[in-house]
């Protein structure tokens, strides 16, 4: 597909979800309180949107991830939270 | 359009949904075993499960036309008690023996706790012995990468394992890559929030290539959509996609790789 295409078929899609994103920072922004690390993961994603490389998804990914490598001592939950949390 | 939805949770699915797929050209549905959004309280509990999903589910599926086959094993979510997981790997191998079973899955990690890397080898050594194919599945959000890798060098490492016979779930952008270098299967699940949408899995099919990879829904109880694979082939064709290429993701595919399995047959 052509780039026309593919703007053609996706823009307004990406144009909604960009809003909810700013929308989304605002309202949280409003509220009272402290960030907490998944915001600061989520302020670190936007960073990378503005990016030259064309991986940007594998890039936005990669900052939620958990980069440590060895097996956690025990599971104590069973969810994710879609950011990660280095336990002190 | 025909299709083969390779992963899903149809015991927690209505016959609207067999219906649905039915109508949308769906041939065959796989369905491992997985967590059931609650902790069974005894490996009795995961007899009665590998019996609905081998005795009871493919009879569902019949009054639709729909083949339906399984996977067995404990999932990860319910891997931490490694005394459990161990009589409920004991109840397996008389399992497969049942003619809608095509291997170990879906197996893997949750949250990449020692004692679901312990339960993980536990099944690989089950595969390994019985010579079944296996499905993986790769932990979610943020424990995804860590998983995948810590997955990976457990199949890596026992030689008996063949990349080819092995299906690694639930790939995204991050994870896609390493998976194929290995020569295993990658599988993409469409969720319409965590995992994949439709037009992220295309962008890593045109990334990536077409080769051993599958889309699933894996519609389970929670958000899901069990039409997620037809309406995901609807978006390859308005990406300009040929139907040859849309048919070989949603069919030849998941039919190659299953067929590995002397138990999947789809009778055409
Ligand atoms: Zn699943």
């Amino acid at each position: 597909m052509t780039r026309q295409q593919i703007l053609d078929l996706y823009f307004l899609d990406a144009r909604h979800k960009l809003i909810e994103i700013a929308a989304f920072l605002d309202r949280v922004e409003r509220a009272e309180g402290k960030d907490d690390f998944r915001l600061k993961s989520f302020r670190a994603a936007l960073a990378k949107l503005d990016d030259k490389k064309k991986n940007r998804a594998k890039e936005v990914l990669m900052i939620f991830s958990d980069l440590t490598t060895k097996p956690i001592g025990k599971a104590t939950g069973k969810g994710a939270v879609g950011a990660w949390q280095k336990i002190k | 359009m025909r299709y083969i939805e390779p992963h899903a949770h149809m015991v927690s699915r209505t016959t609207d949904d067999y219906e649905r797929m039915a109508l949308a050209g769906c041939e065959a549905v796989c369905e491992p075993a997985f967590w059931a959004g609650f902790d069974r309280s005894s490996p009795a509990g995961f007899f009665d499960y590998f019996s609905q999903l081998t005795e009871h589910e493919p009879k569902r599926a019949a009054k639709f036309g729909l083949k339906h086959f399984c996977w067995l094993c404990i999932n990860s979510k319910e891997a931490e008690d490694v005394k459990l997981a161990e009589e409920v790997i004991a109840l397996i191998p008389k399992f497969l023996k049942r003619p809608n079973v095509l291997g170990i899955g879906e197996i893997g990690l949750n949250k990449n706790s020692r004692n679901e890397l312990r339960v993980l080898e536990m099944q690989v050594e089950l595969a390994a012995k019985f010579n079944q194919l296996i499905l993986v599945h790769t932990p979610h959000l943020e424990d995804k990468l860590k998983g995948t890798k810590l997955i990976l060098d457990v199949l890596k490492n026992d030689k008996r394992i063949q990349p080819g016979r092995v299906i690694i779930d639930h790939v995204e952008e991050h994870t896609v890559e390493m998976v194929l270098n290995c020569g295993m299967w990658a599988g993409m699940t469409l969720y319409p929030e965590t995992k994949c949408t439709p037009a992220r899995a295309i962008d890593i099919l045109e990334t990536y290539g077409s080769e051993n990879i599958w889309m699933n829904s894996a519609c389970d109880w929670g958000v899901s959509d069990p039409l997620a694979v037809p309406k995901t082939a609807l978006e390859m064709k308005k990406r300009g996609h040929l139907a040859s290429a849309v048919e070989k993701i949603i069919f030849q595919n998941p039919k190659k790789f299953l067929r590995q399995s002397k138990n999947f047959k789809l009778g055409i």
